[in-house]
This record gives structure tokens, C-alpha cells and sequence, in this order.
């Protein structure tokens, strides 16, 4: 090989690595930087302490607060999970014509053409004690006190995610859906295998990749969010990204960071074990 | 800068040196309006940012037509506040900040303070925020009082003075008292105090707000009413102090007696308009607004006093030449009358009570001011009727009101152990 052609490689992932360099890699560095500063009320001073690693991790809230984003996560993610594969499993199977295909797919879509928080909170005025909900129910003569759980609290902080983010786990999975060959289907049908087993035995194995994919999503999408735990918890609950939020909102950027690189250490563990389980790219 | 309607100034206009809007104006005893004022200032264009609360087109159209001045307005929440005055100075000219974060934001070294002998209505400023009393005889309050962080040693100084001095940090905007919001129709009972809203009865149907330097003001006046515990100075607890009124509110969300915390004016609008709550911590305006959706709202005075807040213009470090001077001529006209009378009609209270009085009716200043009750309708500044003829302001008049304020919002010593320990109340 003439030596002139081994930079040709490297100038041709240059600008894909330019991007990441200056949008991922300098910021990450500068919150991992700043993560060790110290500060007081009214500035940042450079400096290289573990106070503010030492203060995060002996609360005890810390703890408890990661172990509510976790749980919010984990039922998120096992709510999200079966319905976005029912709904993928229905778009790519049970409706026929490719055009029709289409259309549903478009039909999923159509909330996401209004802001999320728009979707949040208009949750609000249907689940509070004079909600919608509660006034059916009351007059449907199911209950006769409003059900005070449904608004302010964890069950309508996970109805949301799962309103929300379904569709990050049906668009991955469906598109997984739709590269499968329909001839296997046809193969396992002829080999006498059950709808059952066909799905156990041949669908979900090769949705993998899709299944991984929308798990990601979410699962990251949970982990950093704060501003639905802040609303559909009317602040009842905390989370991680919250917990951010106020210890900006006094200028304390170190803790801060300090925060943000734990919890990207811990999302970045999660992705990895996820990764583990499915090969993303050998699958794709 | 000549002020004074004198020949210097005169020739200073002619010339064309910009930012003596002042001259044009009468002498300051003959104060008849409307004000022509010297429109030097086409080309300036000054970006202010603050809260929603103050930021307002109706100002920047205003300032625009009279000063010829163009005001870019950006509204943010107070934490974005705070954080773009910090990080991003070069980004505005005019920092609108509460005086509670003025103890953080300006030793910073972002701003610069004013020239008192610039400021034309400097002495008449409610000394609130100058000498820190209301009257003569009041006693200065307990928290961030305005006047602590009103003035720096000298020019370019960051460092707040004990007492008054040349050079002023920022221009009251707005300020007020604030107390509990209550739903008449649905509290049942007479209320009076601020641990009134630890009433079992009221069980789930309460709300503090969550913004912790101000929440945790908002339980100390529980605390304190309630009895559980007295504290030396509300605005800057010991953490013993913090533990224990943390330790209280934790047990208090256990069983249930808050329904949501609230962090921006909409939520506390609802919670309140809904029926969730039925008592919690509130801002005038947001009274206001769930009393004009004809659901009934009191802004409940309580014995043990108010909490207080201000606001204020403050001038960007990087300020200088024409810019700088176009910045005296906004303040100069914002403290002129115009702008006192348009946020006086809101609810708030203005920085010079006297200019502010001759752009609003006689009515309008007894309703607001003076605690009488309305002899016609009280409209907003966008001419919604908001009262009937005979409603009387919640709370009374100015004196009384601003008269009995326990606390201003404020910045602790302990804030970075208080933000640990706010943390931990929301995540219990």
C-alpha cells in the first residue's frame, strides 16, 4: 500500500468526527471537568475536590431518589414494552395491504405533531379529583369518593411515559417486523409449529435488534427526564435530572455535574447491558 | 449628565450626544405629562431579560414611543434567570433579577451599579429599598431585605455596602407581599394563620410552592406559627434549623396534607381554579387569574405577616457610552410614572409611588393603594374589568400591607446544605 493512502481513511471519518468531538466528546469532558470544582454562593472555582462525589453518594437521598428513576424506568419499560410489540406485531402482520400499512402507521404518529408537554398535561385536568375520570366513575356509581391516586402521584407519572413514549418501542420493533421474510413465517407454519411458538420461536428472536432499540430509547428517555416526574407528580416525586434542576437553579453547576456523570455512568452501564443481550449490529 | 432643563444639557441634545433624554423634560416641579421626551436614542436597541412577571411588550412598545429606545424583551423561569445573568453577561444589557439572587448574581462581577446622581427620582425610590424602612419607625424584616444589596462601596465595586452610598445595584421594578391563597366557598372555616394550612381538615388539599429558597421561607412561617420551632433569622437558618423544618415538612407530606408542590404561576393557577387545593402558597397575580375565571380566591392577610419580594433593573457590566447612557434614560423613564401606574394596576407595587400616582386615576390609586374600596370597575392594564365597583384589595393598603412583612425572600449562608436537604424532602 503507498503510504499516501493511509490518511485517505481518516480524512474520510474526519467531519463525522469533528461532529462528535465538539457536540460529545468537549462537553461530556467539561461536565466531568467542572463535576470536580468547587464552588460557593457566588462562583465556580477550578479545582480538583471529591467533595461533590462524596456529598452525592453518602445522602441517602441519592439513593433513594436513582432507585425511583430506576423503578419509574423499569415499569415504564415493562408497560411500553408489550403494548409497543402488540401494536408493532398487529401493523406488520394482521393488516395486509402496504398502503393500509401505511396509514396506521401515520395514525400512530399524529400526537407527536403536538409538544409532548402539551400531551402531558392535558392528562391533568382528566385525572384530577374533579376530573373527567373521576366524574364518570362517581356517576357511574363505581366509586363514591374521587380517586385521589390517579393525579399527583407515581401511577399517573408511568401513564404518561407510557403515553409518551410507546411509540419510540413501536417504531423500532415494527421496523424488525418488516424485514422478516414472510417465508420463514411460512416455513415454521408447514415445520406444524403453533401462532404461538411461531412468535416465541421465530418472530421475537429476530425482532431483537428492534426490541433493543425501543428499550434504549426509553429506558434513557426515562432516566433523564424530569420535567413529567415534576408535573404529573406535582412535585411529589423526585428524580434524578430534578434533583439537577435545583441545584442549578442556585448556581451549584459542580453538584450538578457531579450528578449528570453518575447518572450517565448508570445509563451507560444499562445501554451496555442491554447491548450485551442483542448484538444491535450483527442483527441489523 | 445634565438632568436640569439647563443650556448644557440643551447643547448636549443638539449635538447629538445621545443619552440625555432628561433634557427635554420639565423641571421637576412642574411635572405635567405627557412627557415629551428627547428622542436621541433611534438607533439603540438595549436586550433586557427576566421573569414574565415584569417583561412586558406593552412596556417595550411603550419605552419605544417615548424614548424612541427599543427594547428586546425575552421572558424566562427564574431559574433561567439567574443562570443566563451568571454565565452569559454579554448576552443583555439590562438584568431584570429578584433582589434575593441579586446576593449571588452580583458579586459575580456581571453588572455594574449606577450612579445614584444619574437616577433623577433616586429620592424619591420607597426607601424600602434604599434605607430598608418603610417609615421611619420600621423595623427592617427578617430575610434578603432589598436594602442590603442595594448598594456596592463604590464604582465597579461588587462588594455590598452596610449602608447607603453612591452607587446602586438595581432599580426596583416590582415587589410585593405575599401570603396563602385561599377558596372561600370551600375552606369552611375563618383563616388567619400561616399554620392554618396544617388543618387536618384540609388534608390533601394543600399546596407550598417548590422553588426551595422560597418554599423553605414558606414552611418557616408555618413552622413558626405552628409553634414547632423559632427561628433566629428565617431568611439565613443554622442547619440545625434547616434539619428541623425539613424533618417537619417530610412528615407533614407523609401523611398526605399537601396534594402537589407547585413551581410556575399557571400550576398554582389550576391547582387552585380545579379544586385540588383549597389553601396554599400563592402570588397576587395568580389570584387575580383564578378570580377571573369567576372561581372566588382570597388572598388571605395572616397575623404572623407576609413574605416579601422585589425586583430589579440591574445595568450589564459590558455597559458604556451611548449604550450606558440610553440605559439611565430607560431607567429615568421607567421610574417616570407610565410604568409604575401599568404595574400598579396589576397588583404590584412600583418603585416611585408619587409619578406613578399621576398616570392613574383617582379610584384606581385608592383600590390599589390605599386599601378603599372601588367606587367604579377595576380594569387590568388591557382593560379587563378584574373588579366590581365596592371590592376592596385583599389585605388593605400599601402601608398596610408592605407594613407587615416578616421576611423577604432570600438567599442562605447554608443554601448549598438547604438545597441537599430540599432534595430530600420532594424525594421522601
Amino acid at each position: 500500500m503507498k503510504p499516501t493512502r493511509n490518511w485517505i481513511p481518516y480524512l474520510q471519518v474526519a467531519p463525522l468526527g469533528l461532529v462528535f468531538l465538539t457536540f460529545l466528546v468537549i462537553p461530556i469532558a467539561t461536565i466531568v471537568v467542572v463535576s470536580f470544582f468547587d464552588y460557593n454562593t457566588t462562583e465556580i472555582i477550578p479545582a480538583f475536590l471529591r467533595q461533590n462525589y462524596e456529598e452525592l453518594l453518602a445522602s441517602p437521598v441519592t439513593w433513594e431518589t436513582y432507585l425511583q428513576t430506576v423503578e419509574f424506568a423499569v415499569i415504564t419499560w415493562l408497560l411500553t414494552f408489550p403494548i409497543g410489540f402488540t401494536l408493532a406485531y398487529f401493523l406488520a402482520f394482521h393488516v395486509r395491504s402496504a398502503a393500509w400499512q401505511t396509514v396506521l402507521f401515520l395514525v400512530c404518529t399524529i400526537p407527536f405533531w403536538t409538544s409532548n408537554v402539551i400531551r402531558m398535561i392535558s392528562w391533568i385536568p382528566f385525572l384530577g379529583r374533579n376530573g373527567l375520570a373521576n366524574m364518570t366513575l362517581m356517576k357511574l356509581g363505581l366509586i363514591h369518593h374521587p380517586l385521589e391516586f390517579l393525579l399527583y402521584s407515581n401511577f399517573s407519572v408511568v401513564l404518561v411515559y407510557v403515553h409518551l413514549y410507546t411509540l419510540f418501542m413501536v417504531v423500532p420493533i415494527f421496523n424488525s417486523m418488516m424485514r422478516i421474510d414472510r417465508s420463514l413465517l411460512e416455513a415454521a407454519y408447514d415445520a406444524g409449529a403453533s401462532g404461538w411458538q411461531t412468535l416465541t420461536n421465530v418472530i421475537l428472536p429476530l425482532c431483537k435488534p428492534g426490541i433493543a432499540i425501543g428499550s434504549i430509547f426509553v429506558v434513557t428517555i426515562v432516566m433523564g427526564d424530569f420535567v413529567t416526574v415534576r408535573m404529573m407528580s406535582g412535585g411529589l416525586s423526585a428524580s434524578v435530572a430534578l434533583m439537577m434542576a435545583n441545584a442549578m437553579s442556585l448556581l451549584q453547576y459542580p453538584a450538578a455535574a457531579a450528578n449528570a456523570v453518575v447518572l450517565l455512568i448508570l445509563v451507560l452501564i444499562t445501554v451496555g447491558l442491554m447491548m450485551r443481550v442483542v448484538d444491535i449490529r450483527k442483527e441489523l | 449628565m445634565a438632568w436640569k432643563q439647563d443650556g448644557f444639557g440643551r447643547r448636549r441634545v443638539l449635538k447629538g450626544v445621545a443619552g440625555v433624554a432628561g433634557a427635554a423634560i420639565g423641571s421637576g416641579a412642574v411635572s405635567g405629562f405627557p412627557v415629551i421626551w428627547a428622542q436621541n436614542n433611534k438607533d439603540i436597541v438595549l436586550r433586557q431579560f427576566g421573569t414574565g412577571v415584569s417583561n412586558m411588550n406593552e412596556i417595550a412598545e411603550k419605552c419605544k414611543a417615548d424614548l424612541g429606545i427599543t427594547l428586546q424583551m425575552t421572558a424566562l423561569d427564574s431559574d433561567a434567570v439567574t443562570q443566563r445573568a451568571v454565565t452569559q453577561p454579554n448576552s443583555y444589557d439590562i438584568a431584570d433579577i429578584e433582589y434575593w439572587i441579586c446576593k449571588k448574581v452580583f458579586p459575580a462581577n456581571v453588572l455594574q451599579a449606577m450612579n445614584v446622581k444619574k437616577i433623577k427620582y433616586f429620592d424619591q425610590i420607597v426607601p424600602i429599598f434604599t434605607s430598608g424602612k418603610l417609615k421611619p419607625d420600621s423595623v427592617i424584616a427578617q430575610g434578603t431585605a432589598p436594602n442590603i444589596v442595594s448598594f456596592v462601596e463604590g464604582a465597579g465595586s461588587t462588594k455590598f455596602a452596610k449602608g447607603q452610598t453612591d452607587w446602586f445595584t438595581m432599580i426596583p421594578t416590582i415587589y410585593n407581599a405575599d401570603t396563602l391563597g385561599i377558596r372561600p366557598d370551600l375552606v369552611g372555616r375563618k383563616i388567619d394563620s400561616w399554620k392554618d394550612i396544617l388543618d387536618p381538615k384540609f388534608k390533601g388539599k394543600t399546596s407550598i410552592l417548590n422553588i426551595p429558597s422560597i418554599g423553605i421561607m414558606d414552611a418557616a412561617m408555618i413552622c413558626e406559627a405552628a409553634g414547632i420551632m423559632k427561628y433566629g433569622d428565617k431568611g439565613n437558618m443554622t442547619r440545625a434549623e434547616i434539619d428541623k423544618t425539613i424533618d417537619f415538612l417530610i412528615k407533614t407530606k407523609k401523611d398526605g396534607q399537601f396534594r402537589a408542590f407547585w413551581k410556575t404561576f399557571d400550576e398554582s393557577v389550576n391547582l387552585m381554579t380545579s379544586g385540588e387545593v383549597v389553601i396554599q402558597s400563592m402570588w397576587s397575580p395568580a389570584v387575580t387569574a383564578v378570580r377571573a375565571k369567576g372561581v372566588p380566591c382570597v388572598y388571605q392577610p395572616l397575623k404572623e405577616g407576609y413574605r416579601a419580594w422585589g425586583g430589579g433593573l440591574g445595568l450589564a457590566r459590558h455597559l458604556s457610552g451611548a449604550k450606558l447612557d440610553a440605559a439611565y434614560d430607560y431607567i429615568n423613564w421607567y421610574l417616570s410614572g407610565w410604568v409604575g401606574a401599568f404595574l400598579n394596576r396589576q397588583g404590584y407595587y412600583s418603585a416611585v409611588l408619587d409619578t406613578a400616582k399621576k398616570f392613574m386615576t383617582e379610584d384606581e390609586w385608592g383600590y390599589w393603594m390605599e386599601g378603599k374600596p372601588a367606587k367604579g370597575d377595576i380594569k387590568s392594564p388591557q382593560g379587563k374589568v378584574i373588579e366590581k365597583a365596592g371590592a376592596v384589595r385583599d389585605g388593605g393598603s400599601f402601608y398596610d400591607r408592605m407594613g407587615a412583612v416578616a421576611c423577604w425572600n432570600a438567599v442562605m449562608d447554608e443554601d448549598r446544605y438547604m438545597v441537599q436537604k430540599w432534595n430530600q424532602f420532594i424525594a421522601a
